[in-house]
């Protein structure tokens, strides 16, 4: 039989040294996604010159300021275990429901809180069928995507409806030399990040992503939270359809036609975790930009556009598997 | 350092196997032999490394240094898959399986004979899970789904799964925390008979009484060391204790002369039908009321629907006697109760966040006043509760779900008590706490109580609720059974009316 062994040094309590900070930093997906538009930026800057004026990519992205405002959204949706499918076909029906009321003569204000309002009662429609019915997100929101999308076209039918022309082009408009949408994108960027970040509002968003039964056990309100998330996301569909109407001039049933996938895109490629729990405005902040460099480079590098679907998928796969490998990297 | 007298090679023989995680060291240079046929037991505080040196073992954790020798030949087990076809297999601290599967698809798991394409033998599956089950002496309907199933059946399960791959070594990391007496009965009956059939079973457990009637030897761990191995009947449960935590553990005395004040929480004929029905009792300032019953009795479910999480159908509810309806635990948290419960991987913890925003959950108001968060606030409140409990980790910004069991449990204790409650609903609250922390548990819900506050005590564990409690209410079969004072609470009385159709039904009134 053994004796008793030596008795060994205990360690003191907490003296184990917690997880490097440099690792804390660097294995995070937000600097994958960093490291990913520094690259986008050098490849792209080597195609075209253009790349290296600050005013040629502001420009650009005025193309995706109204995707990249609702990814923002979309990600802490996301982060609060929920998926929304519907903010594309939610901008195009209450873009169509503005563009209607101001053409029949109704004051713009007016006009632009009927839109407003429309993509409100959306996102609500959405949030009572996931909250009250308990139908998971993913299916009510495919199931709205068409259903906006198809009412959209019944009002509007195949006919594009006119915007005044004073109205037309605050992607034109600049402010301090950046265009107005892209102010909005950063003015909602650090809102949200800070909201998301800073406050308990924020903190809760991710405990109910991260196990919904036990944030409930904790008094965390969760209906309430995903509520106002579900309406958010249709607050700001909504301006963001009226935005494209004033950068397009007018508005089609078609407006921003597939532009869930772009949401989505960026939301992962800034490294929101599919699942729930994880993921920052941060990322989707970057990601967005990352994408708009990656397409307008493949434009400008006369890349076809079915090749380009290609890349951006292959992007979102990559995306997802790389973000799944960096926290489970951190689970094991 | 090692066993020479054993005459025949150790099934198993770790050597210097040591573990770190992110650059912490956990477990330091263990060496242990397993003998065939033998029942080992590890034991040692909370995070003292004992499901890690099992998961090492059954190939969840990849060792960072040393050896394992099984039969003498060197093996690297460096899956739970391999671990199975060396014949190793560890029966999880949370059984894990799929819910919407049969029971004898579970059982077939991970076992792929034949290619992808290969025809499922349903008739033969079932067959052999019926024969398991057989062999085991349970009676589980085989073809019914996992869900629904009792833990102590799921088990059942797991047992069966590591008899239908043969294994030699069956790893059971705290089995009996959420099992009836009877049932663990049955299950150290089927231990012993599986030892005696030559293999070997490592069974881990923070009760001092259940490793002395089944183990043979015991392997002591402390802060990622091995201290000692011996054979069970060496040893003193002092020694035990003094290796275990290194010092002796006081003996916790009952606080006598807490002045029970006014009535705190008063239920009235809560119904739930077909869970429990027409429940009533009574919790007071400064009294300490203990809810004792088998597992399945319906406790947890009269404490949720307190809670508001699952609420009753009927009844009434008065908290410091206002009537009061609590359609959600928002609103319980507003009114002062708080409940700790029971499953922690599901009601409990958010795995994958920081210690200090599991322990700070409840209290936001606290944190962040004005509805932004003050990190300087957070943190000091946390690492308070952290020292108070002594809850073992790295840093508070570690995922809670790296701390061991224990300590995890510690966190969501810490929670609670944060929120400063008039009434608390303990639902097994020890579950899983070494034997030096539950000494001081109990002092700190003794203080609470001696402070004002109704503390109302689910458990299964008999001596706990003797110690504790001022009063015992018993539940059977959703139904109050006894409301025995702390005078008439013994362990026979409780149990008598613990027991199904023992004690007469008549209706309790607490
Ligand atoms: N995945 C992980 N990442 C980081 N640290 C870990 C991980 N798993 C365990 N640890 C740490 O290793 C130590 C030992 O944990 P372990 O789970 O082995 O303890 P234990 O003896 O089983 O305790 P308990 O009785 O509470 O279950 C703990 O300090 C724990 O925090
Ligand atoms: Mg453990």
């Amino acid at each position: 039989m053994s004796a008793i062994e030596n008795p060994v040094v205990v360690s003191a309590r907490e003296a184990a040294p917690p997880r490097p900070l440099w690792q804390v930093i660097v294995i995070r997906p937000e600097t994958m996604t960093l490291v990913l538009l520094i690259l986008a930026l050098f490849g792209a800057s080597l195609l075209s010159p253009y790349f290296l004026d600050f005013g040629y990519i502001l420009r650009s992205f005025t193309l995706s300021a109204e995707f990249a405002m609702v990814a923002l959204v979309l990600t802490m949706v996301i982060i609060a275990g929920e998926i929304d499918l519907s903010p594309a076909a939610n901008m195009a029906l209450s873009a169509c429901l503005f563009a209607f009321a101001q053409q029949a003569g109704i004051p713009m204000p007016i006009a632009i809180g009927i839109g407003l309002v429309a993509g409100l009662v959306m996102g609500a429609i959405n949030a009572i069928m996931v909250i009250r019915l308990q139908i998971p997100s993913i299916i009510v929101t495919i199931g709205t995507l068409t259903l906006y999308r198809g009412i959209a076209q019944v009002i509007a039918g195949d006919k594009s409806i006119r915007v005044p022309e004073w109205f037309i082009g605050v992607n034109n408009v600049l402010m301090a030399g950046i265009p107005v949408p892209v102010i909005i994108f950063l003015v909602m960027s650090i809102v949200l990040g800070l909201v998301l970040g800073t406050t308990i509002f924020g903190r809760q968003i991710y405990q109910i992503g991260t196990n919904e039964v036990a944030a409930r056990h904790a008094g965390i309100r969760s209906q309430r939270i995903k509520m106002g998330l579900f309406l958010l996301m249709g607050l700001v569909s909504a301006a963001a359809g009226i935005l494209t109407a004033s950068r397009l001039g007018s508005v089609r049933y078609d407006l921003g036609l597939g532009g869930e996938l772009q949401m989505v895109l960026m939301a992962m490629l800034g490294g929101t975790y599919i699942f729930g729990g994880r993921g920052t405005i941060l990322g989707t902040f970057l990601a967005a930009w990352l994408l708009v460099i990656v397409s307008t480079g493949m434009t400008v590098a006369n890349v076809l556009p079915a090749v380009q679907l290609v890349v951006l998928g292959v992007l979102l796969v990559v995306s997802i598997i790389a973000t799944n490998a960096i926290y489970s990297r951190t689970q094991r | 350092m090692t066993d020479t007298s054993t005459s025949d090679r150790p099934l198993l023989a770790a050597r210097g196997i040591s573990k770190s995680f992110a650059g912490v060291e956990v477990l330091r240079d263990v060496d242990l032999d397993l003998r065939r046929g033998e029942i080992h037991a590890l034991l040692g505080e909370n995070g003292a490394g004992k499901s890690t040196f099992a998961k090492i073992v059954a190939g969840v954790h990849r060792p960072t240094r040393g050896t394992l020798t099984l039969n003498g030949m060197p093996v690297e087990v460096t899956s739970p898959i391999v671990a199975q076809s060396l014949g190793i297999t560890l029966i999880h601290q949370e059984p894990i399986s799929f819910p919407d599967l049969s029971v004898a698809e579970n059982l077939v798991l991970g076992r792929a004979d034949g290619g992808w394409l290969a025809r499922v033998p349903w008739a033969e599956m079932t067959r052999d899970a019926r024969r398991l089950m057989d062999l085991l002496g349970v009676r589980i309907d085989v073809t019914r789904p996992m869900r629904g199933l009792s833990i102590a059946d799921q088990q059942m399960v797991e047992i069966a799964r590591a008899l239908a791959s043969d294994s030699r070594l069956i790893i059971m990391d705290e089995p009996t925390a959420p099992l009836t007496p009877k049932e663990v009965e049955t299950l150290f009956a089927i231990a012993r008979r599986l030892r005696d059939e030559g293999r070997t079973i490592i069974f881990i457990s923070h009760r001092l009484e259940e490793v002395r009637a089944l183990c043979d030897r015991v392997t002591i761990f402390r802060d990622g060391n091995k201290i000692a191995t011996e054979d069970i009947g060496t040893l003193t449960d002092a020694d035990i204790i003094r290796l275990m935590i290194g010092r002796p553990l006081r003996e916790y005395m009952h606080k006598q002369g807490t002045t029970i004040g006014d009535v705190a929480l008063e239920v009235e004929n809560l119904t739930l039908p077909g869970v429990f029905s027409d429940i009533s009792l009574t919790v007071r300032k400064g009294e300490m009321v203990g809810l004792g019953g088998l597992v399945g009795a319906g406790r947890t479910d009269v404490a949720r629907a307190i809670f508001g999480v699952a609420p009753a159908a009927s009844g009434t509810i008065k908290v410091n006697g206002k009537p009061v309806t609590i359609a959600s635990p928002d609103a319980a948290i507003a009114l002062g109760l708080a409940f700790v419960p029971e499953d922690r991987a599901v009601a409990g913890i958010f795995r994958t966040l920081p210690v200090e925003q599991n322990i700070t959950a409840a209290v936001p108001g606290k944190i962040a006043p004005g509805g932004f968060i003050r990190g300087a606030v957070e943190k000091a409140l946390a690492s308070d509760s952290v020292n108070k409990l002594r809850i073992r980790l790295a840093s508070l910004r570690q995922p809670i779900g790296e701390l061991s069991g224990g300590n995890q449990q510690k966190a969501i204790l810490a929670r609670w008590l944060l929120t400063d409650p008039t009434v608390l609903i303990l639902d097994e609250p020890t579950r899983g706490i070494d034997i030096g922390v539950k000494a001081e548990f109990y002092d700190m819900i003794g203080e609470l109580a001696a402070s004002g506050r109704a503390i109302l005590l689910i458990s299964s564990e008999l001596p706990e609720l003797l110690a504790l409690c001022d009063r015992v209410l018993v539940m059977s079969e959703g139904r109050l059974t006894a409301n025995l004072s702390r005078a008439e609470a013994t362990q026979e009385s409780i149990m008598h009316a613990a027991v199904p159709g023992a004690a007469s039904r008549q209706g309790v009134a607490a």
